[in-house]
């Protein structure tokens, strides 16, 4: 039987989110610098069809991607080719081209990106998905089944509408079958950066206490970082960069707890 | 030649005649006409909701920019600018309906005797989402036929009375939802939603592109999260970038409705159920939003009466 391709992947993690616009493909991306200075291999797989963000992120929205016998090459973040990365960013021709597509051709689009790129040796696989539970997240989980996952990471901001939404993305884990292997808080308080007077613009404590409530481990909760938002916005790799700022020690730690939970233990 | 074979002679002849007396310029319109004519055949027919007025819809292509919270907003905005305009909104975020929250709503609709829904009520405003219609921890696990279909129940089947608005929020993204909304309903004009961050900005592009594409007019753009001011030492971040969508809208040519500060008080009030406007009409907050309406009414069209 022909190899699969994702038979050279080692683990793959999911990040979820219900609601929109809390920082998954945020934590996706320093998740997988952070694994990349731990010397890991990693590569991304972002499945958010309509807002593509993760070539963005990496600077690399230019980039073509390149078939070869086993498939669609993955486009490298960097010169050695540490981080590989599959989006439909870089099947548009035009970044700002709107992919205004119905359930049944997003399907196929991601079932092609789970079968048919060529990602070779990886230590960890890291899906990034749209907001909600919907085509992308079920042909995704369906896809990726026979490959076993890890689990999913689960990303919300503290507010109760935020938290409300992951509540229901919890459920589509249990469901589905998906183990989760926590829940991070994001945009848990911003500290002025003249007077370092903490206020929580997006509440506090509502994602430790949802993991508390629904027994998944809790990872952390990052901070609202300017310095985070503008590396992200300049492709800049935040982990090696701004090691001082203040949401580098949670992201830290999360890289830190997955590495624990995936490192080999000795029976 | 008998006389059959003459006339059919005759019709061929005056058939070649025909197509080649027209010129091929005026032979390609014909055949673009009737490619119209056979695509429109297919295309769903766009049909006015009884009883409303007005439909404006809010968007944003990206997710977590604050479109539920504007257009809860928004929609008590319009109501308090103009007393005699009734208001509704229609929550179309299936998967994460935020508006029963915010306008502190709950519980199932009752039918009228036409079997159609009767939309929640609060603070003057008629509210429908699927966030009535499931429990609250229960996810919407659908494929988008599904969604389609809740989607046009949510539309039609609701007994919205006489609304002279009626806004939409939309979900993240450019799928089916968005797609279904345009196609079957006349929109009145449409509201891109952004914060300032690049990332932002990109999907709101594509938000904006995706409207054109659908023939929706697109009104202008609002810039939310736009600055951050210390309620301590009143100094100003700008955490999400600065004037990003500014930039965005003078290069798709389209006006800036309005900015919207980041302030505590606003995730605190919709958080508790009791939007800025209704409960802190007097803040900095609540007279952008009102504002903004005003801007949007402005460059609405004129009503049908």
């Amino acid at each position: 039987a022909e190899r699969s391709n994702l038979a050279g992947v080692q683990h793959v993690l999911l990040v979820l989110s219900g609601k929109g616009g809390v920082g998954k493909s945020t934590v996706a991306t320093e998740l997988a610098l952070a694994l990349r200075l731990a010397g890991k291999r990693v590569g991304i797989l972002d499945v958010d069809l309509c807002g593509p963000s993760i070539p963005r992120m990496f600077r690399v929205q230019d980039s073509a991607v390149h078939q070869c016998d086993s498939g669609w090459v993955p486009v490298f973040a960097h010169q050695d080719k540490s981080i590989s990365l599959m989006s439909i960013g870089f099947l548009l021709e035009k970044p700002d081209d709107a992919v205004v597509w119905r359930g049944p051709k997003k399907n196929a689009l991601i079932k092609q990106f789970v079968s048919d790129v060529a990602w070779g040796e990886l230590d960890f696989l890291i899906v990034d998905t749209p907001p909600g539970t919907s085509d992308e997240h079920i042909s995704t989980v369906e896809a990726l089944r026979p490959h076993k996952p890890l689990g999913a990471i689960l990303v919300t901001t503290p507010q109760a509408v935020s938290v409300g939404d992951v509540r229901r993305e919890l459920t589509f884990c249990k469901k589905t079958g998906l183990r989760v292997l926590g829940i991070i808080e994001n945009m848990s308080g911003f500290i002025c950066p003249h007077c370092s007077e903490c206020t929580n613009i997006f509440s506090k404590g509502g994602g430790e206490e949802l993991a508390k409530h629904a027994g998944v481990p809790f990872l952390g909760s990052v901070p609202l970082d300017p310095q985070l938002s503008q590396s992200l916005e300049d492709g800049r790799d935040f982990i090696q960069e701004f090691p001082k700022s203040s949401a580098f020690p949670a992201l830290a730690h999360i890289a830190q707890q997955i590495l624990d939970g995936t490192s080999p233990r000795s029976s | 030649m008998s006389l059959f074979q003459s006339v059919g002679c005759f019709v061929v002849v005056s058939f070649l005649w025909e197509n080649c007396s027209l010129s091929s310029s005026s032979r390609d319109e014909v055949l673009r006409d009737k490619r119209a004519q056979i695509m429109s055949r297919g295309l769903p027919k766009q049909k006015p909701i009884e009883g409303v007025k007005q439909v404006l819809v809010l968007a944003s292509g990206k997710g977590g920019v604050g479109k539920s919270t504007a257009a809860v907003n928004i929609a008590l905005a319009l109501a308090a600018n103009d007393s005699t305009k009734e208001v509704g909104l229609l929550d179309a975020d299936i998967y994460g309906p935020s508006i029963p929250k915010m306008m502190n709503l709950k519980g199932n609709p009752e039918l009228t005797p036409k079997n159609l829904m009767r939309p929640l009520k609060n603070y003057g405003i008629a509210c429908m989402s699927m966030g009535f219609l499931i429990e609250e921890t229960a996810p919407v696990v659908w494929r988008g036929l599904m969604v389609m279909s809740a989607v046009e129940k949510l539309l039609r089947q609701v007994d919205w009375g006489h609304l002279d608005y009626l806004v939409i929020d939309m979900p993240p993204g450019t799928g089916d939802v968005q797609l279904s909304v345009s196609q079957n309903v006349p929109i009145a004009g449409a509201v891109i939603i952004s914060t300032p961050q690049d990332i932002a900005l990109l999907d709101a592009r594509k938000g904006a592109e995706m409207f054109r594409k659908v023939h929706v007019p697109v009104l202008g753009l609002v810039q939310n999260m736009s600055v951050f001011q210390c309620p301590k030492c009143k100094h100003e971040t700008h955490i999400f970038g600065a004037d990003g969508a500014r930039d965005l809208a003078k290069s798709l040519e389209l006006d800036v409705l309005g900015d919207i500060p980041l302030h505590v008080n606003i995730r605190e009030t919709c958080d508790s159920g009791q939007p800025v406007v209704i409960s802190q009409p007097q803040s900095d907050a609540a007279k952008a939003y009102l504002r903004i309406a005003m801007e949007i009414v402005k460059r609405l069209p004129v009503p049908p009466a």
